[in-house]
């Protein structure tokens, strides 16, 4: 065995411990990227090699902690790409008008930017009354830091660009309080968002919503997890309801690629069939 | 032995670099090229399309999960950064930036030392940082070809001249020399090309 196989060996060992320890199931994660964070952990960490890392995040909980927290992507902002929220105004809500009760779920919402960025949108088109968004995410951590609604002042400009260029009108600073290196978000657009820890590679349905926003998450799995995930969100949908997911993101590797329509295939956003 | 896939870090400067690149290599070139080339978050694919238009090989954006294949050249989306993986398949990732960058040319190179191992030749181009080279170095680390421009010859010396500071390259060399090796390259036998073994 090579020692190439043996450490692509190792790392779906060290996967295979954190699992049946944690819980949390990393073994159909994208192999390059996995195998990247781990590189990046042992540096950090001054490790050599990989079985090392396994018998540390064995006994070492600070440590698998921060494993995790590599393993699991957090890095978003709000109104990341422009031409989608765009298309979000344009094409989604309409739809969502309709409705008496309108039901969000953000999967994999990370720190809360773009669960933040829905509220504002569902506020400036005078829905957020009856909307709830349920925002969830597997790294309790990050839940935690989208819950307090806190974020680096520095940041502010690149969203208020964000902001501006995906047809927001109003002055965005009046979103939120800034208080030197820091802003806090209104308690207005909290008061709708239920922040909840849900794993979407192990858990199951929680709800029935009428638009789901799950953006660069299913990039960081392999086919088959993707398929698996695509079912549960396919599930969690009303009829007629709409899924949106990443600009790169497509169903075509998926067994429900026919289950939906179009309504904007550049910007990947899709209405489950009647 | 035959390489089996070109990776291209290029930066500032870039889009003279590749005009001039993909205006001259044929149609019926059989290796697949993969290319970062830093843009900014908000860029559109426009860039891409419109260099497409003028090459003799099919330029498009690297998708997700998408095979790679021959006679193909594949640009890592804005935003992202992109991998290969070993059954040499894209994966792009959100991750935090690297050397200032999204795409990285870094993360594109390390994952494709890996994934390609010796049939790979890694290229980097015209910049003014110093992402790629990390990237350049694990490709040979891990047995590929190594080329850079010549730094005199770069529209942006900085990058190259880091590459070069950092790893014993196979070939330094002007644009048009690099255009000519590939070239040769794809002929039969291209280990009769390594400078050094």
């Amino acid at each position: 065995m090579s020692s190439e196989d043996t450490s692509e060996l190792e790392i779906s060992l060290l996967l295979e411990a954190i699992y049946q320890k944690y819980g949390y199931d990393f073994r159909q994660y994208s192999k390059a990227h996995i195998n990247r964070r781990i590189r990046n952990r042992m540096r950090l960490s001054g490790l050599e090699d990989i079985s090392q890392i396994q018998s540390k995040v064995l006994k070492d909980e600070t440590f698998a902690h921060e494993l995790l927290q590599d393993l699991s992507i957090t890095v978003t902002e709000m109104f990341r790409d422009q031409d989608f929220y765009k298309s979000l105004r344009k094409n989604v809500i309409p739809i969502l008008k309709t409705y008496p009760f309108i039901k969000i779920w953000h999967a994999g919402c990370a720190t809360g930017e773009e669960a933040y960025s829905m509220a504002i949108i569902m506020q400036e088109e005078g829905l957020y009354d009856r909307t709830t968004i349920y925002a969830t995410d597997f790294n309790q951590h990050a839940l935690n830091r989208a819950k307090e609604g806190i974020f680096s002042n520095v940041l502010m400009k690149e969203y208020t660009i964000n902001y501006q260029l995906s047809g927001g009108k109003e002055s965005f600073s009046s979103y939120y309080t800034s208080n030197y290196d820091n802003i806090i978000m209104n308690q207005s657009l909290k008061k709708n968002i239920v922040w909840a820890n849900h794993n979407l590679v192990t858990d199951s349905v929680f709800a029935e919503v009428h638009l789901i926003l799950c953006r660069n998450v299913l990039i960081y799995f392999d086919n088959s997890l993707q398929n698996k995930v695509q079912k549960l969100l396919y599930e969690s949908l009303i009829n007629g309801g709409i899924l949106c997911l990443g600009s790169k993101e497509g169903l075509g590797f998926t067994d429900f690629y026919e289950k939906y329509i179009e309504l904007d295939k550049k910007q990947r956003i899709f209405k489950k069939k009647y | 032995m035959e390489y089996e896939a070109i990776v291209i870090g290029v930066s500032s400067g870039g889009m003279n670099a590749l005009k001039y690149l993909f205006s001259t290599l044929p149609a019926d070139y059989r290796i697949p090229i993969i290319i970062v080339q830093h843009v900014s978050a908000r860029s559109d694919n426009d860039w891409i399309k419109l260099l497409n238009a003028k090459s003799n090989l099919s330029i498009k954006e690297a998708d997700e999960k998408e095979k790679i294949e021959t006679g193909n050249v594949y640009i890592a989306p804005s935003n992202y950064h992109l991998m290969i993986e070993k059954d040499k398949t894209f994966s792009l990732t959100i991750d935090e930036y690297v050397n200032f960058a999204r795409p990285s040319i870094d993360v594109l190179f390390e994952s494709a030392a890996e994934a390609y191992k010796k049939k790979l030749i890694g290229i980097v181009l015209t910049g003014s940082n110093n992402d790629g080279t990390k990237g350049i170095k694990r490709i040979k680390e891990c047995g590929g070809l190594a080329i850079i421009q010549d730094p005199k010859t770069a529209e942006s010396p900085n990058m190259p001249a880091s590459a070069i500071a950092a790893v014993q390259p196979d070939y330094i060399l002007s644009l048009e020399k690099i255009v000519q090796l590939l070239l040769k390259i794809t002929k039969p036998n291209p280990d009769s090309y390594r400078d050094k073994e």
